[in-house]
């Protein structure tokens, strides 16, 4: 479709616009950091961040969600399917996480289609940005492949100094632009300004991975009994942090609770981590992955490994999250580096 | 919004309730409207008491005796179980299911069959030997190897002893400690392997049991040269959704209520997390 021109000061009108008929959901400072929250007034919308704490996954699947009411008062109880579902815009969306929610929809779309994740995939609208800057030292979206994209966005931008150009992914993206932004249709100095920016921002992303990241299947086929596993299952604390930050992590636990009054039972969804002792022990006591070495294995195995057999696609987009939060230190760039170099 | 969902259950009504142990009892279960489970032997359900939780149970009845209901077995042993032990017959349970890969019966006709349950894997393997001898006809030779630890334990007492009184099928049964009442079979499960001869090219195995078993009972299953393609074993795991996505019940890379419950020990052999 046709390259569209946004400048700059359109983008607080549209926001505007938007939050008439969607829940708006963008980058907004929280401290020295951002985070992806709902936007109560535009101009609380930060386009120029880094990264956030949590990827905009919190829309698609929230860390808790209300799946059944069960009504407990009749003779027999009923039964209500709940989908907690808002018609939203995501706005501002980095490629790498863009990259990750193609995989969360893979996950939530086989043989067992999830209503939850897919109604509000369907209702959710995405802008995406492209990154010109590397958010810092630890984010290798250049190894990952997710450095920029060509699908899985409505409407995509880049920053060219006064505007930003637009390129529509879906008809829908089409839509929300003639309806809710004033965009002009780009001239040939505009594309040649692009083409700039976007040579000019490649050589600014470095390799940090010494190897092609399509070798990690095949590497870590032979990495299983790897010291590697031993000596991170003695620093980590099994805290839970690195998946609750990933954005392809997408594990969940399936709680059930009653009411005081006894009168309706919830049936809620919550984000869990394989990183936690209880994750994978069964009612007689048995647990299946109790070493923290065998879970932080699985971690890796699941990014490296495990999601690519399933669906094609690796489980990292190179974000750098896990990196920043964890407490000590464990580096899945330094940990694929050190398997590779001992392979 | 209100629309389905494939983590809301399906209320069923408990019809009856029977003990079988001091820890099992068995539940006879009916869905609304008299409608059937529609499982094969081998697969489970996740059953669930309103605001206590949900846990996978394997299917007890065979298909070929469903009358509109399904049986599960069922030890006491954590929040969900226990509240579905105090359940009384008419209560009501969320259903959802059934799910997960089965025995594959087709495969299994014609050919010998060495049924090797130890303790509560009975109850998964009793939907397939109760169906395989409603068509006794059409397989070889059935043979049973049962143990328990105690002679307490004993599941489907009155079943054991139809089984035992035929003459169409072996059936062997052993305790790991008797008790003043005992006289059978004393000693785990693998003494029982010697007593049996079989043919292995011919012969299908299917065991079931608490993960210190498997690896006992497959090297005599080996050891009798019964080909690996053709050991199936049911293996339990953690499961939160049935349906492959909650992450709970991975082995390396299978799922267990998805790509199985029901393994071939060839499918798990390189697979290190599996027993």
């Amino acid at each position: 479709m046709r390259l569209r021109i946004l400048p700059k000061e359109e983008i607080p009108r549209m926001v505007q616009a938007l939050m008439a008929d969607y829940q708006v959901v963008g980058p907004k400072a929280k401290g020295p950091k951002f985070v992806f929250e709902p936007v109560a007034d535009p101009s609380e919308m930060r386009l120029d961040y880094n990264i956030t704490i949590l990827s905009p996954k919190v829309v698609l699947q929230p860390p808790g969600e209300r799946v059944a009411t069960i009504r407990l008062e009749g003779k027999a109880p009923q039964v209500e399917p709940v989908v907690e579902v808002e018609p939203t815009v995501i706005f501002g969306a980095h490629t790498c996480d863009l990259h990750a929610i193609r995989l969360l929809d893979r996950a939530f779309s086989d043989e067992y289609p999830d209503g939850h994740y897919l109604e509000r995939r369907r209702q959710t609208l995405i802008i995406s940005v492209e990154c010109l800057e590397p958010c810092d030292e630890h984010s290798f979206c250049k190894d990952m492949g997710a450095l920029t994209v060509d699908e899985g966005y409505d409407l995509h931008l880049t920053d060219i100094g006064e505007a930003y150009t637009v390129h529509v992914g879906t008809e829908a993206g089409e839509a929300v632009l003639e309806r809710y932004a004033a965009a002009r249709a780009a001239t040939d100095a505009d594309v040649r300004r692009l083409n700039q920016v976007l040579s000019a921002k490649w050589p600014r992303f470095t390799h940090r991975l010494d190897f092609d990241a399509a070798e990690l299947p095949a590497m870590l086929a032979t990495a299983y009994e790897h010291p590697i596993w031993a000596e991170l299952g003695e620093r980590c604390l099994a805290c839970g942090s690195c998946t609750n930050i990933c954005p392809t992590c997408y594990c969940f636990n399936v709680l059930d609770s009653i009411a005081l009054t006894q009168t309706e039972a919830v049936r809620t969804r919550r984000w869990d981590s394989c990183q936690l002792d209880e994750f994978a022990r069964v009612a007689g006591g048995e647990n299946f992955r109790e070493a923290r070495a065998a879970r932080q294995r699985h971690r890796f195995f699941r990014k490296g490994k495990y999601l690519y057999e399933r669906f094609g696609t690796l489980g990292c987009v190179g974000c750098g999250r896990c990196i920043r939060t964890c407490l000590v230190h464990i580096n899945i760039v330094e940990v694929f580096n050190t398997i590779h170099s001992s392979a | 919004m209100t629309t389905s969902s494939v983590y809301a259950p399906e209320m069923a009504r408990v019809a009856a309730v029977r003990p079988l142990t001091e820890l099992e009892k068995l539940f006879t279960i009916e869905l609304p409207d008299g409608r059937s489970l529609g499982h094969a032997p081998g697969q489970f359900v996740m059953l669930s008491i309103p605001g206590v939780g949900e846990a996978p149970i394997s299917i007890t009845s065979s298909p070929s005796r469903s009358n509109g209901a399904f049986e599960l077995c069922v030890r006491r042993v954590g929040d969900v179980t226990g509240a579905l032990h105090r359940t009384q017959p008419g209560g009501w349970v969320g259903i959802r299911g059934p799910f997960g890969h089965g025995f594959p019966l087709e495969q299994m006709r014609g050919k010998d069959l060495l049924f090797a349950p130890g303790g509560l894997g009975l109850a998964p393997l009793r939907s397939l030997i109760n169906q395989v001898l409603d068509e006794r006809g059409a397989f070889g030779r059935v043979i049973i190897l049962y143990g328990a630890k105690r002679p307490a334990e004993l599941l489907f007492r009155d079943e054991l002893e139809e089984w035992a009184a035929r003459d169409d099928v072996e059936f062997h049964v052993t305790v790991d400690r008797g008790d003043e009442s005992w006289e059978g079979h004393v000693g785990v499960i693998t003494t029982l392997f010697p007593l049996i001869a079989v043919d292995p090219r011919n012969t299908v195995a299917v065991t079931c049991g608490p993960p210190i078993m498997y690896r006992f009972v497959l090297m005599e299953l080996l050891g009798k040269g019964i080909p690996e393609t053709q050991i199936y074993l049911s293996l339990e795991r953690r499961m939160k959704c049935g349906v492959g996505k909650c992450g709970h019940c991975q082995i390396n890379d299978l799922y267990c209520c998805q790509d199985g419950p029901v393994f071939t020990y060839a499918q798990i052999k390189n697979v290190p997390e599996a027993l």
